[in-house]
């Protein structure tokens, strides 16, 4: 299946795809009134940094989902079709188990909501919003 | 501090922050390499430090909201015909800091651009103009010394040519990139120029900080510099690449060497340069065994049996008063190709002085150097390299028309990879990745953009300098090489006319 990549040589350390990301699953999906007016919520990829090196950790969409088999409520599943993982929110029980689990730390908090949020690779859009949003390519979205 | 100095009052520019648009995400904070952008965490708000702002605009292409705009700074001073406020501003700095003035890039002052006083023909009625869509145009050039006269014999009814040609470089452009040192750019601006060149069948120009091991590979489409401090120079070095350019001076400085600080000195650059890590790169002003025409043929012929006669010898020099004389003495001690780079050529760091002030106009070089050569009948026995502040096609178009074989493009390839002409290069802060080192901004240069970009660049101008030839009626850009008929002045005086050896439009 198609996954984000993140090329670190390239890597900026903008954080402009954590802003995409935040801008692409607000309400609105516009940027100013979702940073403005709506409710905060964190991206769901991780720009990590240290010194020059940096890059964006996404969801790995795993073969064997650690924060599938994890998953007090059947939240969390993976789309046998797609291979995508997925978490229905109606599901959730916020009990963060997924969040411990996962061996990234790309499952986020939602505490407004009570709710993981995770990376769902876009589902309305062709290439992923930060992907898209990079300004140096240093995320790609390919099958490896 | 209530109190502030003159030099912060009078800042170059101002930032503009629309509150309305800013969404605090702080990428203008991780872009500016100056410090000009701040984050308040007290507040969480971003607050800006107009004095540090260089102009690179850098923050304003990154805003994912277009909240910002960086304008010149509006705060004046009493108007003065004399005291213009750079050289206000040139004194507040001196008297802080008892500095020379550096500066970067090429002579940015309204001097006349002779390439915009220069207008070109087209066939009406009586000359066919020609489709290059439909019909062949060849931009291909070669570039070297070619013979007085070709002798061919006739073997089995087939003409065979006889005379040993000394060797020749192909070029699918009549359009180089000049040379650019590693140090002065980094790694990843140089991958890109090397790919570039050699999707494109051109060349690009190592400069004198020596050849990266990684980019050995790139060798059929690199011309390797040697300059005054031989950096990076050995027989390995001066076999890698198709030609060898030896380099006098150059137009941002004519007469002046130059100074990588050892700050900049890393391991790759130490390797690259063949000196310790963190000792100062420094080139001496002249080259300490050239003294004379005789010496530089020494040299020339050094190279040339270092190399086994198998490349070209390249001999740059900068665009000064008597660059005629010195050219026919460069054509004469044997050189293969002579680059003339004019007084808008780029550079990395050059006193504000010398840049300012130092050098003459390529144009008027450049077709003084062609004539002269023609004059003295060795015209044939080098190629002409024009370099310097050419900006567009049309600037390509009319240097071959002057006389040049091909151009060379600096400050053209760095825009084309970001560059805004900050001219703050030797800094070493580069927000764009370009002008700098350091590992952090460097990535910026992705040498896949990079690679693409420059390609695109340089087919763009090969499209349009191929419809101004057909539009001459022209086929080939070597018809058009030193073919002055097909320029006009417009605006000129008699004396730039007869230096141009051009008519004025309407004659």
């Amino acid at each position: 299946m198609k996954k984000v990549y993140a090329r670190e040589d390239v890597c900026i350390g903008c954080r402009l795809c954590e802003i995409a990301c935040i801008v692409e699953h607000s309400i609105s999906k516009d940027i100013i009134r979702a940073f403005k007016q709506e409710e905060k919520r964190p991206a769901r990829n991780v720009v990590e940094e240290c010194g020059p090196v940096s890059f964006s950790v996404h969801c790995r969409h795993c073969d064997e989902p650690p924060c599938v088999q994890v998953c007090i409520s059947g939240a969390m599943v993976k789309d046998p079709r797609t291979g995508r993982v997925r978490n229905i929110p109606e599901k959730c029980v916020g009990c963060w188990s997924c969040v411990m689990a996962c061996p990234y730390g790309v499952i986020k908090r939602d505490t407004n909501q009570g709710k993981v949020i995770k990376c769902d690779l876009c589902p309305d859009r062709d290439l992923p919003a930060c992907v898209s949003a990079c300004p140096n390519e240093a995320l790609l979205y390919e099958e490896r | 501090m209530l109190h502030q100095p003159i030099t912060k009052n009078y800042h170059d520019f101002i930032i503009e922050r629309d509150p309305e648009k800013c969404i605090q995400c702080q990428v203008c904070v991780r872009q500016c390499s100056y410090g000009a952008h701040i984050y308040n965490e007290k507040d969480e708000r971003v607050t800006e430090d107009e004095t540090k702002c260089v102009g690179c605009h850098r923050c304003e292409a990154l805003c994912p909201t277009g909240a910002l705009t960086i304008r010149r700074n509006p705060s004046e001073f009493r108007e003065n015909a004399l005291w213009a406020p750079q050289f206000i501003k040139n004194i507040y700095k001196q008297a802080d800091t008892g500095g020379v003035l550096l500066t970067g890039m090429g002579n940015p002052y309204p001097y006349p651009v002779y390439w915009d006083r220069m207008v070109l023909d087209a066939s009406q009625v009586t000359n066919p103009s020609i489709d290059p869509l439909r019909e062949p145009m060849e931009l291909r050039t070669w570039l070297g010394s070619k013979p007085d006269a070709i002798e061919v014999e006739m073997k089995k009814g087939r003409p065979n040519l006889t005379t040993n040609f000394s060797p020749q470089l192909q070029v699918n452009y009549p359009i180089l990139f000049s040379a650019m040192s590693y140090g002065s750019i980094n790694l990843n601006v140089h991958v890109g120029l090397a790919r570039a060149a050699e999707e494109l069948g051109i060349f690009y120009n190592t400069g004198e900080g020596g050849l990266h091991q990684s980019l050995y590979k790139y060798g059929k489409n690199t011309i390797v510099q040697c300059a005054s401090g031989r950096f990076g120079v050995d027989s390995k070095y001066l076999n890698a690449g198709v030609a060898i350019e030896i380099k006098i001076g150059q137009g941002a400085k004519p007469g002046i060497g130059g100074h990588l600080p050892g700050e900049k000195i890393g391991k790759e650059i130490s390797i690259t340069r063949m000196i310790p890590e963190g000792s100062d790169a420094i080139s001496p002003a002249p080259h300490h065994d050239i003294y004379s025409i005789e010496d530089l043929r020494q040299l020339i012929y050094a190279l040339k049996e270092a190399t086994d006669y198998e490349k070209p010898v390249f001999v740059k020099i900068a665009a000064v008063h008597n660059s005629a004389a010195i050219a026919s003495g460069i054509a004469r001690a044997g050189a293969d190709v002579i680059a003339i780079d004019g007084f808008r050529g780029g550079t990395g760091a050059a006193p504000t002085m010398i840049r300012d002030n130092v050098g003459i106009p390529i144009e008027l070089a450049l077709a003084s150097v062609d004539e002269r050569l023609r004059q003295e009948g060795i015209r044939n026995r080098v190629s002409l390299l024009a370099a310097g502040g050419i900006r567009c096609s049309a600037d390509v178009v009319k240097a071959i028309a002057l006389g040049a074989d091909a151009v060379y493009i600096g400050t053209a390839a760095l825009i084309a990879v970001g560059c805004t002409l900050c001219q703050r290069c030797y800094t070493g802060k580069c927000p764009w990745g370009i002008a700098t080192n350091d590992p952090y901004l460097a990535k910026r240069i992705n040498p896949d953009i990079a690679h693409r970009r420059l390609a695109n660049l340089v087919r763009a101008w090969g499209h349009e300098i191929q419809e101004m030839l057909g539009g001459m009626g022209l086929n080939a850009i070597e018809s058009l090489r030193g073919n002055r008929e097909k320029l006009r002045g417009v605006g000129l005086n008699e004396v730039e006319l007869n230096i141009l050896g051009i008519k004025h439009a309407g004659a």
